[in-house]
């Protein structure tokens, strides 16, 4: 069962992939990008039980879990204003606020 | 105490928790360590000021935890009914936007209730407003259940004091 | 008793297989990004817990068990987080949502 999911998965993968490579918009490659970082995750997962060191590979997959959404995050940033927040539009500090 | 040294107080556990989940050793250098790295989050927290009601909703967190079976069921039963129309050979879906009345008075409220219904399948929030969501559906028949505001109840009871 | 959990826990893997594959199916023939928001949503939603329950299963009571849910657990809170960032994105960066 465990060898077949992980098949299922990398199954999963290309598709994802082939969704990057037809686009058209840079939306649907990020949405790609975004799905495959997830099913890495699960991919990670599986193998660490397949080979049977699973204590270390879900901590590899945890922080993969991780740096997959702020990525995606980053990116969409990115295509959305150009920058990373560096000039423009800087947020209020603690100070500035009013208090609660 | 004040309710931010309490909050403080109450994040800087979770974390500790959190660490000791994560790392598993005993070892008292190690401990030190995130003994450290607990200390520097719940300060930086305090610094940027997200240490509030909204970083951590205490009073809400048991009723958010009794809506969870509900909206497994949901999340559940929308996933199916997405699977069946994507291997359908004829693909038969009707993607509508509507716009969905949210009365839940906290941001916290609002922002389960957004969140809930992009993590069903079948709709996406597009932009939440004070008092309103739009919602992409990919069927009339999803646009029409989330209308019947069932969800969006069962959120609002969740933040009622 | 054992056979019981290994018989669940693949039942577990092959629903989170079944759905990730058909979201992945999803992913490749919706018409346009809106919709092939919601098939990626069931590779995370069913998917991904389907797979990882599945293999919380076969970890037993461990530190291993808690990394597994708690990696769950992030998935659910940050995928939706993405996928609204996402389809916020593309709607002011694009026309309007495909209409049948």
């Amino acid at each position: 069962m465990l060898t077949l999911t992980l098949l299922v998965l990398l199954g999963s993968m290309a598709l994802a992939l082939l969704r990057a490579v037809k686009g058209p918009t840079v939306y649907d490659r990020i949405l790609a990008a975004n799905a495959f970082s997830t099913k890495t995750v699960l991919l990670i997962t599986a193998l660490g039980f397949l080979v049977g060191e699973a204590e270390y590979y879900v901590d590899i997959a945890l922080m993969y879990t991780l740096v997959g959404f702020i990525a995606t995050v980053a990116v969409l940033k990115v295509s959305e204003f150009g920058n990373l927040g560096q000039s423009g539009a800087v947020r209020s500090t603690p100070a500035e606020r009013p208090n609660k | 105490m004040t309710p931010s040294n309490t909050r403080s107080v109450l994040l800087g556990t979770l974390l500790s928790a959190l660490w000791l989940m994560l790392s598993g050793h005993w070892d008292v250098r190690l401990l030190l360590l995130g003994l450290l790295s607990v200390a520097v989050t719940v300060w930086m927290a305090r610094r940027m000021g997200i240490d509030d009601a909204e970083g951590l909703p205490v009073q809400q967190l048991p009723r958010l935890i009794a809506y969870l079976p509900w909206l497994a069921r949901a999340v559940v039963a929308s996933n199916i009914d997405v699977a069946r129309r994507i291997v359908t050979p004829s693909l038969p879906i009707e993607p509508v936007t509507v716009r969905v009345h949210a009365d839940q008075k906290t941001a916290v409220g609002r922002v389960v209730y957004a969140n809930s219904i992009t993590l069903t399948p079948g709709t996406i929030t597009l932009e939440v407003e004070e008092n309103s969501i739009e919602v992409h559906a990919l069927t009339g028949e999803g646009a029409r259940d989330l209308c019947t505001n069932e969800m969006g109840r069962r959120v609002t009871a969740c933040e009622a004091h | 008793m054992i056979d019981i959990m290994s018989i669940a826990s693949g039942m577990f893997l092959l629903v989170g297989s079944v759905f990730t594959l058909i979201g992945s199916i999803g992913i490749v023939r919706m018409p346009d990004v809106f919709t092939r928001l919601h098939a990626a949503g069931i590779t995370d939603t069913l998917g991904a817990a389907g797979v990882l329950l599945g293999l919380a299963l076969k970890a037993g009571f461990s530190l291993l068990l808690v990394k597994l849910l708690l990696m769950l657990v992030f998935l659910l809170l940050l995928n939706p987080t993405a996928c609204h960032a996402l389809a916020r994105a593309a709607l002011h960066g694009l026309r309007r949502p495909w209409m049948d």
